[in-house]
């Protein structure tokens, strides 16, 4: 196997990763692309702490991530690549070759508008995923594997609110 | 019935929060609802649902919530939660409190009848017993 889906998730790892995704894909490890939780202990043992025993977890930062990649995609095992948010992705898709990324959820704030259910983005966000699909990503919005993927330009037009 | 027997069956409606209740979608208003009707003992707990939210959101509730109702015990739905990852690392440092990740319907109950335990003694009694509550019928169980 190899990583069978790049995600976008700013609760990083949680219920719909770890059981949602990781169940149904038999998913073996978790690559977590954080530069905040690749420089905490702290935090990495949270994380595992957080996954079942037989589930691996990797952390990397943004920068060392790319270096790293062919390392798990050459796994025999399925695994996920997380990262919390639209920037530290964009850094991995330029450099690696990623083909297909998934939204998994990125959540309100201030200067964010509503996309969908668990979607919100702020205009420059936007732009960053438009230049992601540009370089021949295909970028869909889908926070569960029973839900339907929507695809950028319908996350962007608001279609799925 | 005897005096007795009425004074045992008073109903002593405790009001004072001890414990926040918090998971994925409606699991903590469904669980206290339900504490409430078997016990009348629902006002012990506070429901919070973190549908929408952010990490630091989520943090942020569940620390405001903490400090504002001064309760020491978190129960929350998943060992993966975004609840849990929350309250672990808010209860990071504070020896007196108790996160039990993994709630059900008979751990909260027997916490909200604990009433003569600490909030914290409470929890974790009410841990084993939610954890010993499971059972298997049927199919060659």
């Amino acid at each position: 196997m190899t990583l069978v889906l790049y995600r976008i998730d700013d609760r990083l790892i949680h219920g719909q990763v770890v059981v949602g995704w990781g169940q149904p894909l038999d998913i073996g490890f978790i690559v977590l692309v954080d530069d905040a939780v690749a420089a905490s202990d702290w935090e990495q043992e949270l994380y595992r702490m957080a996954v079942p025993p037989e589930m691996d977890v990797y952390f990397h930062s943004a920068g060392d991530a790319l270096t790293a990649l062919g390392k798990y995609r050459g796994d025999p095992r399925a695994g996920i690549l997380l990262t919390g948010d639209i920037a530290t992705m964009q850094r991995l898709v330029d450099g690696g070759a990623i083909d297909a990324v998934n939204i998994g959820g990125i959540h309100s704030r201030a200067g964010r508008t509503q996309k969908a259910r668990y979607v919100f983005l702020a205009p420059d966000e936007e732009s960053a995923l438009r230049a992601l699909a540009a370089r021949g990503a295909t970028i869909t919005a889908q926070d569960v594997p029973g839900a339907r993927p929507v695809p950028l330009a319908d996350l962007l037009a608001g279609t799925e609110l | 019935m005897s005096n007795a027997a009425n004074d045992k069956l008073e109903p002593r409606v405790v009001v004072t929060p001890r414990a926040i209740v918090a998971g994925h979608g409606d699991f903590a208003f469904g669980l206290v609802s339900a504490v409430e009707q078997i016990t009348g003992r629902g006002g012990q707990l506070i429901p919070l649902s973190i549908k929408d939210l952010t990490v630091a959101d989520i943090e942020k509730l569940l620390h405001d919530k903490l400090l504002s109702a001064n309760v020491r015990v978190i129960f929350t739905d998943l060992q993966a939660g975004s609840c849990t990852m929350a309250s672990r690392r808010i209860l990071r440092g504070m020896d007196d409190a108790v996160l039990v990740a993994g709630a059900n319907l008979p751990t909260l109950l027997d916490f909200v009848f604990a009433d003569a335990r600490s909030a914290p003694d409470a929890a974790r009694h009410a841990a084993e017993r939610g954890r010993a509550a499971i059972s298997v019928h049927g199919a060659g169980a």
